[in-house]
């Protein structure tokens, strides 16, 4: 049988009732993050699982887009601009690459790798009642889960960033330098006159943001999966559609926000 | 011991208790028995604090944990060890970090004296030399036993067993009630034991509740239930499809 759709009260009501149980678990995390005891084991294995593991992925994924990034870039110039001006483009790649493409992406990859990943793990742990255990056992869920993912990706997505800018970086001056021919000298000194610390330092801002986008969706998808497998296949999917969607939304007023001038 | 006064739950519309009222004397093994989705995890959720009630008090040596704060009530749980339905072992974890998990929390022991109570916990319940395994290596009836000793490794003075003779066969449901015995008679623990299982439950308790429509209709010793003239009891007791008791 169909399904009756939902009115588009329904609609807003189940939006502001979802934000407000996010915003609650926020404020759990924030209210609880200074307290003792600290999760130390479980965070140090949360920074090597989202950080040390992500890197295969982000290594390709921006080692990639800084080629793709890098033709363009090159075709540009010299369609637009003339040729020999194809140097000048190295800072148009930077700032690109650092300011937007690899925050979002490394944002994207670790939605899709870790996100779906902590919902799926936190999910079949409220459905087998180990979150009831956790709590039994003196441990509470949101010290224990939350609190060290959370804080995890805050540090992790960052780091991975910063990795990604430079792979990606070193993608498009690979394309420009050894396959197109462009002056390495040239692509080198207008990269690092135009290019700032704050330009890279806002694009560190924003993936810290995501990362801690990416891990409360995914826990908060977790604690209140339901129904078996199929509630954690639910949660997972969620996870990845809520968390992408936010992070391209909150993407447009970071850049908004930061100064960039 | 525990006392739970007029305990009332609803999940969305259904009312799942509906003014519970119980008590468990001190080293004493109460059994709560009931159809399956009668609210007997439910209640027994309500007394280590996992769900709060919507109306109703429960009282553990006179203090009321039903408005206590998590962080409060994280110094009263350490006196309560719970074997869960499903076991919930962390099945990320070894059979000894599971057992050593409420012991790194509720005491200050160093890791050797944990270890040995660990290796003391799994020896009572014939599980000795399987803290190395994982949960997914173990049997049925190996896991539960390994809940239990998760439950008494930091010696709590009252356990609750949710449904413990579920999902494994009849002998190994018989030596898990030896175990509950076991743990009543060794280290005078005071016990809830939720279970559907009637043979169990005459088997393990000193006293016996029956949870129906969201209360409790009667409270007695086992003789007196086996004996009681409540049509609800008897056809439970006897698992009658026709009475009082609606089949689904």
């Amino acid at each position: 049988m169909f399904q009756k759709p939902k009115s588009l009260l329904a609609y807003f009501y189940s939006f502001f009732q979802q934000a407000g149980e996010v915003s609650l678990l926020l404020l759990k995390v924030l209210k609880n993050m200074f307290k003792k005891p600290w999760e130390r084991k479980v965070f140090i294995q949360q920074l090597e699982e989202i950080g040390v593991r992500s890197l295969p992925l982000v290594s390709l994924t921006a080692a990639f887009v800084g080629l793709a990034f890098g033709l363009h870039i090159y075709v540009a110039f010299h369609r637009y601009i003339g040729p020999d001006s194809e140097a000048y483009g190295g800072p148009m790649l930077s700032l690109g690459l650092t300011k937007e493409f690899i925050p979002i992406l490394v944002g994207l990859m670790v939605t899709g790798r870790v996100g779906s990943a902590i919902a799926a793990e936190i999910g079949t742990m409220k459905i087998t009642e180990q979150i009831d255990a956790l709590f039994s056992l003196g441990a509470d869920p949101t010290r224990y889960l939350v609190i060290p993912r959370v804080l995890a990706c805050f540090i992790m997505l960052p780091c991975l960033t910063m990795y990604g800018d430079i792979i990606g970086m070193a993608g498009g001056f690979f394309y420009n330098v050894y396959i197109m021919g462009v002056n390495r000298i040239l692509y080198i000194r207008t990269t690092v006159h135009y290019v700032e610390l704050w330009d890279i330092a806002g694009g560190l801002i924003k993936a810290a943001v995501f990362g801690v986008i990416i891990a409360l969706i995914g826990c908060w998808q977790g604690l209140r999966a339901a129904g078996g497998a199929e509630g954690v296949g639910k949660a997972t999917t969620k996870t990845v559609v809520i968390a992408s969607i936010s992070i391209l939304i909150v993407n447009f007023f970071l850049s908004k926000a930061l100064p960039s001038i | 011991m525990i006392r739970i006064v007029d305990l009332h739950k609803a999940f969305g519309r259904k009312k799942v208790l509906q003014g519970v009222n119980l008590d468990l004397k001190q080293g004493e093994t109460l059994a709560v028995i009931g159809q399956s989705g009668s609210g007997k995890s439910v209640l027994i959720k309500h007394i280590i604090g996992i769900l709060r009630p919507d109306k109703g008090q429960i009282f553990v040596d006179g203090v009321e944990i039903t408005t206590l704060k998590d962080d409060e009530l994280h110094k009263i749980t350490p006196r309560f060890g719970m074997l869960f339905q499903g076991v919930a072992l962390f099945d990320s974890m070894t059979v000894a970090q599971n057992v050593s998990f409420g012991l790194e929390r509720y005491t200050d022991f160093s890791q050797e004296r944990i270890q040995e109570l660990v290796a003391e916990s799994l020896d009572k319940v014939g599980l000795k030399g399987c803290e190395g395994l994982m949960p997914q290596e173990l049997s049925g009836g190996m896991r539960k036993r390994v809940g239990l000793a998760r439950a008494i490794a930091y010696r709590p003075d009252i356990i609750l067993y949710d449904e413990p003779s579920t999902g494994i066969d009849p002998i190994r449901a018989d030596a898990i009630n030896d175990l509950i015995n076991m743990m009543k008679r060794e280290m005078n623990v005071s016990s809830i034991v939720i279970t559907h299982d009637i043979v169990s439950a005459y088997k393990v308790a000193d006293r016996i509740a029956m949870l129906y429509e969201g209360k409790i209709v009667e409270a007695a010793a086992p003789e007196e239930i086996r004996n009681s003239k409540n049509p609800v009891i008897q056809q439970f007791i006897h698992g009658q499809a026709k009475g009082p008791i609606k089949n689904w």
